[in-house]
């Protein structure tokens, strides 16, 4: 049985101090706007009392504390501005920075890559040619500290994970599944397949800016060779990325 | 600064606090204590107006001494502790001075024991924190031949203290709201997995829980193809086939399996120090029951505070009395009739 749909966007309860605004239950570019969209319209004009404002991939979280604002009247008042108008048709809001970040593609850094071609149905050239030729937005950051969710790419590459997870994978890894990307910041295990790999590192503790990218940050993949990313590899976690500021 | 000396480390010793909330939109879950009330019940022994940065010690403690006159609190899952060899009761709070060895051992019950010094651990900070958050690779595993700076305590002269520990050593019930996932599980599959007998698995660390039960495994009807969305601290999600697991103070921050619902924070330390093989059972409470249950952190302290009582040592466990009470120049003779310690 797949997934049965709701009718509108839903508001339902997420631990003792969350509320969650649902707009889809499976991931698609309409509900990743309306997620981007609605995340920034809630930042600054929540009441007193709210914590944080979070998206995912088709959901918004607002935290709050209760000892200062209760679950009914945050409800309420969420609903109301779900329903205000049809989050699903909102275009993304325009991306505050826009990165660049260097990849290299397939070989060592990307063991995978002929894979996941084979399985979205394209040549390894085409998938790379995509991915590199996608406007990706960051939809969301989580799983493990400064992870982005990178997407959405064209609907050939909507590759379910692997069924086995893959025990350990390199920080800096590029990896598919499902019409996103994610890039990993230390090594992980991952049930992704690996297409590719980076020198800069979403998350680093150690750096003056531990996280870099925030949800909404535009970003473009530039195909550089397995050599040429070894040579960008620094402390500092940066690996040629550059990060124009927009607004 | 006063430091702390380890001379000895069991195997997972860690810096906790109460961690790093709010930072969600990075992906960093809050992490801190697996077992948050015992560095309430420490604030509380030690009179302190909030949680200080305590040593988690998961089944084994470790050897300590300090170099200032210093106050701990040992918290949370009772383990075998004795200073210059007495034994020493658990939970209690007591003076540690520079000369003595705290020696601290296996856990007699449950898994995390706290060691929380009056002043605190003054490690360095990170985004409001000292806990050591080990997934993401922030701060270590404490080891031997370490020292660690601690900030002064606050009132050193204050009397040793015990309370009646929260019974949460042995397993029991957890309490679950219902999450944004838990309508995906039919009403038979609801009633089935609150009627099932559970055990806490073998396969536990600081990130997750697994439980273990004889019988089918709890699928989710309508999980195929569900986006991955938010998860907690406190969830239960069916991996697999439908195989519960508890997600704990390090646990991912977005997830793509189906999630019954949350364990009240009130019944986390529960599943936290519920040993290998302890019975467990899952019971999901209406949503108004659940928000009925919130206690702020300040209200949280206020009441164990009141369950705070003298502790009176046993003479013969104490090998030198009148050494003892001559170094109790620490003290003022009267601390155990004082009231204007918080």
């Amino acid at each position: 049985m797949s997934v049965i749909e709701a009718t509108g966007p839903e508001v339902l309860p997420l631990g003792q101090d969350g509320v969650l605004v649902r707009f889809s239950r499976t991931p698609s570019s309409e509900a990743a706007g309306a997620v981007l969209a609605f995340a920034a319209a809630m930042r600054g004009t929540l009441p007193e009392g709210t914590i944080e404002t979070v998206p995912s991939l088709t959901s918004v979280l607002v935290r709050f504390d209760p000892a200062r604002l209760g679950r009914a009247a945050l409800a309420e008042l969420l609903a109301q501005r779900a329903r205000s108008r049809d989050w699903l048709a909102a275009p993304l809001p325009a991306p505050p920075r826009r990165w660049s970040v260097p990849v290299a593609f397939g070989g060592e850094a990307g063991p995978q890559l002929a894979e996941f071609a084979e399985l979205a149905g394209i040549s390894e050239t085409r998938l790379v040619e995509e991915a590199t030729g996608t406007d990706l937005r960051v939809l969301a950051i989580g799983f493990t500290a400064g992870l982005p969710y990178l997407g959405l790419l064209p609907p050939d590459w909507d590759v379910p994970r692997q069924p086995q997870l893959t025990k350990q994978v390199p920080a800096g890894t590029v990896a598919a599944a499902v019409r996103q990307l994610v890039v990993f910041p230390a090594d992980s295990a991952t049930g992704w397949r690996r297409i590719g790999r980076t020198a800069f590192r979403p998350f680093l503790q150690a750096r003056a800016e531990p996280f870099l990218l925030r949800p909404g940050d535009a970003m473009r993949l530039v195909r550089v060779s397995e050599a040429e990313m070894a040579a960008l590899e620094d402390a500092e976690g940066i690996g040629g990325a550059t990060c124009e500021v927009v607004s | 600064m006063a430091r702390l000396t380890i001379h000895r480390a069991g195997p997972a010793l860690s810096v906790q606090d109460l961690g790093r909330p709010g930072h969600l939109s990075e992906g960093l879950s809050p992490g801190g204590a697996a077992d948050r009330l015992a560095l309430f019940e420490a604030a509380a022994l030690l009179g302190l107006p909030a949680v200080v940065p305590a040593i988690e010690m998961a089944s084994m403690g470790g050897r300590f001494s300090t170099d200032t006159p210093m106050r701990i609190a040992l918290t949370g899952a009772p383990m075998k502790a004795a200073l210059d060899g007495a034994p020493l009761p658990w939970p209690s709070s007591l003076l540690l001075l520079p000369g003595q060895m705290l020696e601290v051992g296996g856990a007699t019950a449950g898994i995390y024991g706290y060691l929380t010094p009056a002043g605190g651990i003054a490690t360095p900070e990170w985004l409001g924190s000292r806990a050591a958050h080990l997934v993401i690779g922030v701060g270590r595993p404490l080891a031997a031949g370490e020292s660690l700076p601690l900030g002064p305590d606050p009132a050193p002269n204050a009397p040793a203290q015990t309370l009646d520990p929260e019974p949460r050593f042995a397993g029991g019930t957890l309490r679950l709201m219902p999450g944004p996932q838990t309508g995906l599980f039919d009403a038979a599959t609801l009633e089935r997995i609150q009627a099932t007998a559970f055990t806490r698995s073998a396969q536990a660390n600081r990130q997750g829980i697994r439980l273990d039960h004889e019988g089918d495994p709890f699928p989710a009807a309508g999980a195929k193809g569900l986006a991955s969305d938010f998860i907690l601290t406190g969830d239960v999600q069916m991996i697999g086939e439908g195989i519960p697991f508890v997600l704990m103070a390090e646990c991912q921050t977005i997830g793509g399996y189906p999630r019954l619902g949350t364990v009240l924070p009130d019944d986390l330390p529960k599943i936290a120090q519920a040993p290998m093989g302890a019975g467990l059972r899952l019971a999901l409470v209406p949503l108004e029951e659940a928000d009925a249950l919130w206690q702020s952190d300040d209200t949280r302290l206020r009441a164990l505070r009141k369950r705070v009582r003298p502790l009176i040592r046993d003479p013969r466990d104490i090998p030198d009395l009148l050494g003892y009470q001559l170094i109790g120049g620490m003290t003022r003779g009267d601390d155990l009739d004082r009231k204007d310690i918080p």
